[in-house]
């Protein structure tokens, strides 16, 4: 293992390397080619494996850059901002739907996260007490710009009809019908008119892949509480997504 | 099985957490019922896409001001 195939990992986090974090920095390169690999492998959801685990690799190498945070190494620290803020801007950014709220949510869970790095025991990912960080983040600024809709204390679960209406076949799938922009256009629509309380269970159940478990834990709701506003959201997303994508409807 | 407990049920479905015996029911229902089987291939699409889309992308800008936020206000650690 040469040195040299490290450095792009200490040339964006400015520090010289030492022989420690050199071994460091390419297990994290390694990891995070490993992680790409499998995403690649399995792209899909499916009945009987709904859920894709992180790499194996990548949770044996993250301990060490947590331990090493931990004892106050702020660029062990870095590296796991590094490997993390893109999803945890995207957790702050889909339960906000906006920008400059999910920027300040993202900056204020890393910090937090930094500061309260005593209390993450290693029972759980690392990631997933990070989510937990910044989906409470995000929420707390979405309950003051929107302070009259957003509940997740509350029940939702109303009395209306699940049952979709006017069920129609959606032809030749629609990733062959739509580009890639406009497919992008099309499932923001959709989520951005979700109710928040249903948008934030679907972002950390769906998007995110928590269990239901660790996302009733992150939201302080209940496990019924997530599977219901999880099936309902599910359905509504489909019913949104239906105006698009109805055989011969381009809406 | 009915309609309405096929969609009440649609996400334990997807996530494989119906019993064998509710699932081969729910199964045998699709398989006789059109609408049903549209709406549960469907959500698991809609499930699917969003899986798989990057709807949200960490603008550069955003990023490199997480980074100035984090410089200036984390501590200096041994090994800074």
């Amino acid at each position: 293992m040469k040195s040299g195939d490290c450095a792009p990992v200490f040339a964006e986090i400015g520090k010289s390397p030492d022989s420690r974090e050199i071994a460091l920095g390419c297990a994290i390169l390694e990891a995070e080619s490993s992680v790409g690999r499998w995403a690649h492998a399995a792209p899909f959801v499916s009945a009987s494996n709904p859920h894709r685990l992180p790499s194996k690799i990548a949770k044996e190498d993250e301990h060490l850059l947590v331990a090493a945070a931990k004892k106050g190494d702020t660029s062990a620290f870095e590296e796991l901002v590094s490997r993390y803020e893109k999803k945890i801007f995207r957790v702050t950014m889909n339960i906000t739907r906006n920008q400059q709220d999910a920027e300040d949510a993202m900056q204020d869970a890393f910090l937090k996260a930094y500061a309260h790095l005593k209390d993450f025991s290693g029972d759980s990912r690392f990631y997933t007490w990070l989510v937990r960080i910044a989906a409470n983040e995000a929420l707390m600024r979405l309950r003051k710009r929107r302070p009259n809709v957003v509940s997740l204390d509350e029940p939702v679960d109303g009395e209306e009809d699940l049952l979709p209406r006017e069920v129609e076949d959606w032809g030749p799938s629609p990733l062959d019908r739509f580009a890639q922009t406009e497919m992008r256009g099309i499932l923001e629509n959709a989520i951005d008119a979700l109710a928040p309380d249903f948008r934030t269970v679907f972002v950390l159940r769906d998007i995110e892949e928590l269990s239901t478990e660790e996302t009733a834990k992150a939201l302080n709701i209940s496990v019924p509480a997530v599977k219901s506003r999880l099936l309902r959201a599910r359905l509504k997303l489909r019913e949104k997504l239906d105006r698009y994508f109805r055989q011969g409807g381009q809406n | 099985m009915n309609c309405r407990v096929v969609i009440t049920q649609i996400s334990n479905y997807l996530d494989g957490e119906l019993s064998p015996a509710l699932r081969h029911e729910l199964e045998q229902h699709l398989g006789e019922c059109k609408e049903c089987e549209l709406v549960v291939s469907q959500t698991k699409l809609t499930v699917e896409l969003y899986c798989d889309a990057e709807i949200v992308d960490l603008p550069e800008d955003v990023k490199n001001r997480l980074h100035q936020a984090l410089r200036s206000k984390l501590p200096s650690g041994p090994h800074s």
